[in-house]
């Protein structure tokens, strides 16, 4: 073997993670990854279709309820392009979150029989999102072609930077809920109405200009996703809202990342004893 | 030469909460903290100061009954949870097999899944596609290789799984009893593979009950009880004080609880004598009655761990017990057939007629067979192929 193999097992607990070990394992991300994407469309007859199909019905829905029957304004974008934009990053939040949150107690199983770094559990069902994401996208940019619409150059820039704070947006999250699942299922419950309180709360589906309230756009800068969705139209529209609200909502997810990641390594430990 | 493992002063505390589930809910967490009654919970040591070090090449049979900490000491030595107290030094790669198949996925095929399987146990993507052949031909299935694991029966799933881990490479290799499964001729391809595995100077830690294939697979063995451990040594020398820690002095007693009316049992206890094939079980009953009753004959029921009956015995079929003032005592001889290892439990009945029963004491001694009936077996034994072995004999050829 050509790593040098001594090691210790102790009780005493490390706050960091042991990168080079993360390392060592990358291979299992990918099959972890390749699992769940593989599983998710085993038997579908439309299989990664359905990637595309979600966030396209739900733009049509949204845009037929809010553009139509609401005259919701969305600035000078054609609403279908502001909603699926907004969703584009949303959806990439949302289920990597849901499936982040319950993946350490659907894979109990394998946690309590082997040991490999219980971080690529979380991380690879973020993956699994992420790929989801990257398949809407293509259909993103066939939206845009079909309307026509202007985009800045800056653009191939600022959209992987928003596609990679949305999963560092959900890693933090879900490490946390992640943890705190394997020990208190009621976290099982939490989950899907947070995510659904969050939707409601990030620009996703109205634009943020909306809200008059002062006091209020500060509360809705702290969900994690604000920052993103508001800058992922920015090559858009070409403007951005207010970059104080962007500003605060990315300070917001560094802490909940810290956080989360804090959390997730001081009980990863003992995931195999509770889970 | 140093040490390939050094286990200093390991142990490990549960915390074993009388009410509350395996997990916790939100809402009992805070009524614990806000409450000062903490007397619920009570510090279970599954493990208390084990020490002991293993040579490069040395095989360790690791024993000890049910509850004794076996699978405690590998969870820690696999890192699958932390110890407690102590430190443990490792000078090789460990891999840990506590199960076959572990991430084995039902909608994945054969081939996908020993992908999976093996990078799971720590191979590198490499290690397995090299590899890949002999581990398809060790476990012959071949033909379905391109087939959901969801259509293998659980003979071939446990197959493919065993061969993924037979061509692990650790230093150190950890297994538990995964071998109790599964048919005999596999079972014994199995414990091969892991003789070649010893010979080839790679260290191996093997928790089984079964004492012959420790002898047959282990240099050394290490006794555990109650979390302790109380021996470690030549494999022989353990083995043995293992097996006679249970024989002839292996007995159970049993009281029951106050106000019982009529003639009732009070008290039971066994004793294990002798050795395979023939061991027979003394069954001391005590019975006593407040009232005079009609005359009465007892019966006795041996069951499995799986709870199904084995055998009855009933020592005299009429009715002889009279009624008497005081404690009536009377020991039973049970000849037992050759049994499978297993834990088995005794339960006593009495009565005047066999639809007409005055106590029927269910499931209340047990008794450990920890040999197999035939000596020199090493292969485990499974419920699916019978309770009991028969005698036989080759006669031609």
């Amino acid at each position: 073997m050509p790593e040098s193999t001594e090691f210790t097992i102790d009780a005493s607990r490390r706050s960091v993670f042991h990168l080079n070990e993360l390392w060592r394992y990358r291979e299992l991300f990918f099959f972890f990854t390749w699992r769940d994407i593989k599983i998710k469309y085993k038997q579908t007859v439309l299989g990664f279709l359905w990637a595309i199909l979600q966030p396209l019905l739900m733009m049509i829905i949204f845009t037929f309820f809010f553009a139509r029957a609401l005259n919701i304004p969305s600035g000078n974008l054609p609403y279908p392009l502001y909603v699926f934009s907004g969703l584009l990053v949303w959806n990439l939040f949302s289920s990597g979150l849901t499936s982040a949150a319950n993946s350490m107690v659907s894979n109990a199983p394998i946690i309590k029989k082997i040991y490999f770094p219980r971080l690529v559990i979380p991380i690879s069902s973020i993956l699994v999102a992420l790929f989801d994401t990257l398949m809407g996208f293509l259909l993103f940019v066939l939206l845009l072609i079909f309307y026509q619409q202007p985009v800045f150059w800056w653009a191939v820039l600022v959209w992987p930077f928003c596609i990679l704070i949305a999963s560092l947006a959900t890693l933090g999250l879900g490490l946390w809920l992640s943890a705190l699942n394997v020990k208190y299922r009621d976290f099982r419950y939490v989950i899907p109405f947070l995510v659904q309180v969050l939707f409601f709360l990030t620009p996703v589906i109205y634009p943020s200009s909306l809200i008059e309230a002062p006091a209020l756009q500060y509360v809705l800068a702290l969900s994690p996703m604000y920052a993103v969705v508001e800058l992922f139209r920015y090559p858009l529209t070409g403007q951005v809202h207010d970059t104080l609200l962007v500003s605060i909502s990315l300070g917001a997810n560094a802490v909940f990342l810290l956080v989360g990641a804090l959390y997730f390594r001081r009980t990863e430990d003992f995931f195999a004893d509770f889970a | 030469m140093k040490p390939i493992l050094e286990v200093a002063h390991v142990g490990k505390k549960y915390r074993i909460s009388h009410r509350a589930g395996p997990y916790l809910s939100f809402r009992e967490r805070l009524l614990q903290s806000l409450s000062f009654d903490r007397t619920e919970a009570e510090d279970f040591w599954a493990l208390n100061d084990v020490s002991f070090s293993v040579m490069p090449g040395e095989s360790i049979g690791i024993i000890g009954r049910n509850g004794a900490g076996k699978s405690t000491l590998l969870k820690i030595l696999s890192k699958i949870t932390p110890p407690t107290t102590g430190r443990i030094v490792s000078r090789g790669r460990i891999a840990s097999l506590l199960e076959v198949g572990t991430g084995f996925h039902p909608e994945l095929t054969g081939r996908e899944n020993v992908f999976l399987n093996g990078s799971l146990l720590g191979m590198k993507r490499k290690e397995i596609e090299l590899k890949f052949d002999e581990i398809v031909a060790f476990s012959g299935v071949e033909k379905f290789l391109d087939t959901p694991l969801k259509h293998y029966s659980s003979g071939m799933q446990l197959r493919l799984a065993f061969a993924v881990a037979a061509f692990l490479e650790p230093e150190i290799l950890i297994i538990d009893e995964v071998l109790a499964v599964g048919d005999a001729e596999f079972q014994k391809k199995c414990l091969g593979k892991m003789e070649d595995v010893s010979k080839s100077g790679r260290t191996i830690l093997f928790v089984s009950h079964n004492m012959a294939a420790v002898e047959n697979l282990c240099s050394h063995g290490m006794l555990l009880k109650d979390g302790r451990l109380v021996e470690m040594g030549r494999v022989g020398d353990v083995t043995r004080s293992y097996q006679t820690s249970f024989a002839g002095v292996h007995s159970q007693s049993w009281v029951p609880a106050k106000g019982a009316d009529g003639l009732c049992f009070t008290s039971i206890e066994i004793t294990l004598k002798g050795e395979q094939p023939t061991h027979s079980l003394q069954v001391q009953v005590k019975l006593a009655s407040n009232r005079p009753h009609a005359k009465a004959f007892v019966a006795f029921d041996i069951v499995n761990s799986m709870g199904s009956p084995v055998l009855q015995a009933i020592p005299r079929s009429a009715p002889f017990i009279e009624y008497r003032a005081g404690e009536i005592p009377l020991t039973v001889t049970i000849q037992l057939p050759p049994l499978i290892p297993d834990t088995y439990s005794l339960s006593a009945w009495v009565g005047a007629h066999h639809n007409e029963t005055y106590a029927w004491e269910r499931d209340v001694v047990s008794f450990e067979i920890t040999e197999s009936p035939i000596k020199g077996r090493n292969f485990p034994h499974s419920h699916h192929n019978g309770l009991l072995i028969a005698h036989s004999d080759i006669q031609h050829g």
